[in-house]
């Protein structure tokens, strides 16, 4: 049997950092039932380098490719994935069947996995931390509600298990399989059968891409809330957020009063983080916010309200009001820059 | 244009969450209720749409019968006409809840199905995705950017009749966030749709609204229930949570503690 993970890849090739993360948790669903770990990807051969998907003990690995396909097409997507895990792929030397399906759960793979739950009539289990096998047809696995604020403990019954693994939640594989790295992987390309109702919604990606940092991947974060009390607010912070080498992102409540746009809120509705230092500025700590930067390495929390729930849930905390204490700060990391 | 728009009654949870003794819910004992963020995003993006084309918005919901005060906040916001699905207050999972709204809305003449891209409280991602397979329609999810093409619809915002024939739009331009850029997908109505927060900035509901809704008749259905293979067997609140953070100081005082900590983190290097 084969657990088969798709693989989303950057623009300048290679597997997304939550590919590469759900890989991870792929790889111990496998080994949990003594499978092959199989990955797949769209696009051509060398857009995944063969010996980094050794050493993430990837065994077997096609390239999914078809004329129809213009762009990222949902459906297409998910017909590929139902014919590669229905024997599609069963040429000479071809996989064994496939026990599981595993994607990220990013907006692309929690919807592939959702049309390939609707083609295959079977339960689709989104943003997964861990899944191991119990059974023939049975997974036991824990997934995130709540974002992540909640944990459940679950069982899937299914003769194809599909996850998408929450990739904020699970830890970088570090180093790598030197043995599996050795023994290669063989990449071999897979021609879906598509009809034109697969691909009727294609995506088309805009030319133009925000630039700068980015808040999902920004090493340190400044976060104002209500406490910041306005939009002119927002220019300490910004400025602090420079100093810092970060940006500014935001509570949910600074976004439904239209005081910064919606692309700066983090949370459960917003965007994940996971910075190195998340510094939340006036900011209570309600659970739809934490789920957002509860991959932060370190959380600092200033907040006038020691009582606030962001002092329970920091790391560490300044009591102040951050009028105060944000100037004063830019002030000082002012001097000690000369 | 004729719109449906889903939406989930969920607890409102602010500062803490906690489960019952059984790890089978949440306690809801100290909160109240409200809809997904997403979906009332979506209930704004229909009530928008009608407000420009004409139409009418229908808020439809599966859930126990105190869903129907979400569906009442929902008119208040603008919708027209309330539907509940009515359970006995089991969780249903999205297999099920995906096969009850299809048998519903699929002959309810509607051009768009609006749905929140994820429910706040399960978060399974899949409800409108099968319900889109079960209708044969097309789908798109997590979209931040909705335009209508095609007809007068599209091209004169302003029309406050609904466009019938020709003048209809036909097709929506839907776009969503990829990797700092947009992808956008060009889409044939009728359609379901997933919107995430931020398309739209939700309004407060009017006093006339509140009114409005609160004489409202909601049409009642009960649906089946059929049990998921996805089982719950027990809910947690994850083992990190529950600490105390350190206190560095209080108010500008603790600016010099403040700075050593960033460069033991190597912040300032």
């Amino acid at each position: 049997m084969t657990v088969l993970c798709l693989l989303e890849t950057e623009a300048g090739g290679g597997a997304i950092d939550a590919s590469v993360r759900t890989l991870a948790v792929a790889r111990a669903l496998a080994s949990s039932a003594g499978e092959e770990l199989a990955a797949a990807w769209f696009g051509p051969a060398v857009a995944v380098d063969g010996e980094a998907l050794a050493s993430a003990g990837v065994a077997r690995a096609w390239a999914i490719g078809s004329e129809r396909l213009a762009g990222y097409a949902p459906l297409a997507w998910a017909r590929a994935l139902a014919g590669l895990s229905a024997g599609g792929a069963g040429k000479p030397g071809g996989g064994g069947p496939v026990s599981a399906v595993v994607a990220a759960a990013t907006d692309r793979g929690n919807e592939v996995l959702a049309h390939l739950g609707a083609i295959t009539g079977l339960p689709m289990a989104a943003n997964c931390v861990s899944a191991a096998r119990t059974g023939p047809g049975e997974c036991r696995l824990v997934r995130q509600r709540w974002a992540g604020s909640l944990l459940e403990d679950a069982v899937l019954e299914a003769p194809l298990a599909l996850l998408t693994v929450a990739a904020d939640a699970v830890e970088v594989p570090a180093g790598g399989d030197a043995a599996g790295r050795a023994a290669g992987v063989s990449i071999e390309e897979y021609a879906p059968e598509l009809t034109d109702g697969d691909v009727a919604v294609t995506a088309a990606v805009s030319a133009e891409r925000r630039t700068g940092i980015s808040l999902a991947s920004a090493r340190v974060v400044v976060g104002g809330g209500r406490g910041v009390g306005g939009p002119e607010g927002f220019a300490v912070l910004e400025e602090l957020a420079g100093l810092l080498g970060g940006v500014v992102g935001v509570s949910r409540v600074v976004t439904s009063e239209g005081w910064r746009p919606h692309r700066q809120q983090v949370g459960q509705t917003g965007t994940k983080i996971t910075p190195e230092l998340y510094l939340a500025c006036g900011i209570s700590g309600a659970i739809q916010h934490m789920a957002g930067c509860q991959g932060a390495k370190t959380i600092v929390a200033i907040n006038t309200d020691a009582g606030a729930p962001i002092v329970a849930k920091a790391d560490y905390a300044v009591i102040g009001d951050l009028h105060q204490v944000i100037p004063a700060l830019v002030a000082a990391l002012r001097e000690r820059r000369g | 244009m004729e719109i449906c728009v889903c939406v989930k009654r969920v607890p409102m949870v602010g500062g803490a969450i906690a489960v019952t003794p059984d790890g089978q819910d949440v306690d809801v004992t100290m909160s109240g209720f409200t809809v997904s963020p997403h979906e009332e995003c979506a209930v704004e993006e229909a009530v928008q749409i009608t407000e420009r084309l004409g139409g009418t918005v229908t808020v439809l919901t599966l859930g126990p019968p105190e869903a129907a005060d979400q569906l009442r906040d929902m008119l208040a916001l603008g919708a027209h006409r309330g539907v509940l699905l009515q359970t006995d207050g089991a969780e249903w999972g999205p297999v099920a809840t995906a096969a009850a709204i299809a048998e519903v809305v699929r002959n309810g003449g509607y051009e768009l199905l609006l749905f929140g891209n994820e429910a706040a409280d399960t978060g399974g991602y899949q409800v409108p995705v099968r319900v889109s397979h079960l209708l044969g329609l097309p789908c798109v999810t997590g979209i931040k950017r909705l335009d209508f093409a095609g007809g007068s619809g599209g091209s004169s915002p302003r029309a406050n009749t609904l466009p019938v024939g020709e003048d209809a739009p036909e097709r929506i331009l839907a776009g969503r966030e990829y990797r700092g850029a947009e992808e956008v997908f060009d889409v044939a109505l009728p359609a379901v749709v997933s919107v995430k927060e931020g398309i739209n900035l939700p309004r407060y509901p009017s006093l006339p609204g509140r009114l409005r809704a609160k004489r409202a008749v909601i049409e009642t259905i009960e649906p089946a229930f059929a049990a998921d293979r996805l089982r719950k067997e027990r809910l947690r609140v994850p083992a990190s949570s529950g600490k105390r953070a350190q206190v560095l100081g209080a108010g500008s005082d603790a600016v010099p503690a403040l700075v050593d900590l960033l460069d033991e983190l190597g912040i300032l290097s």
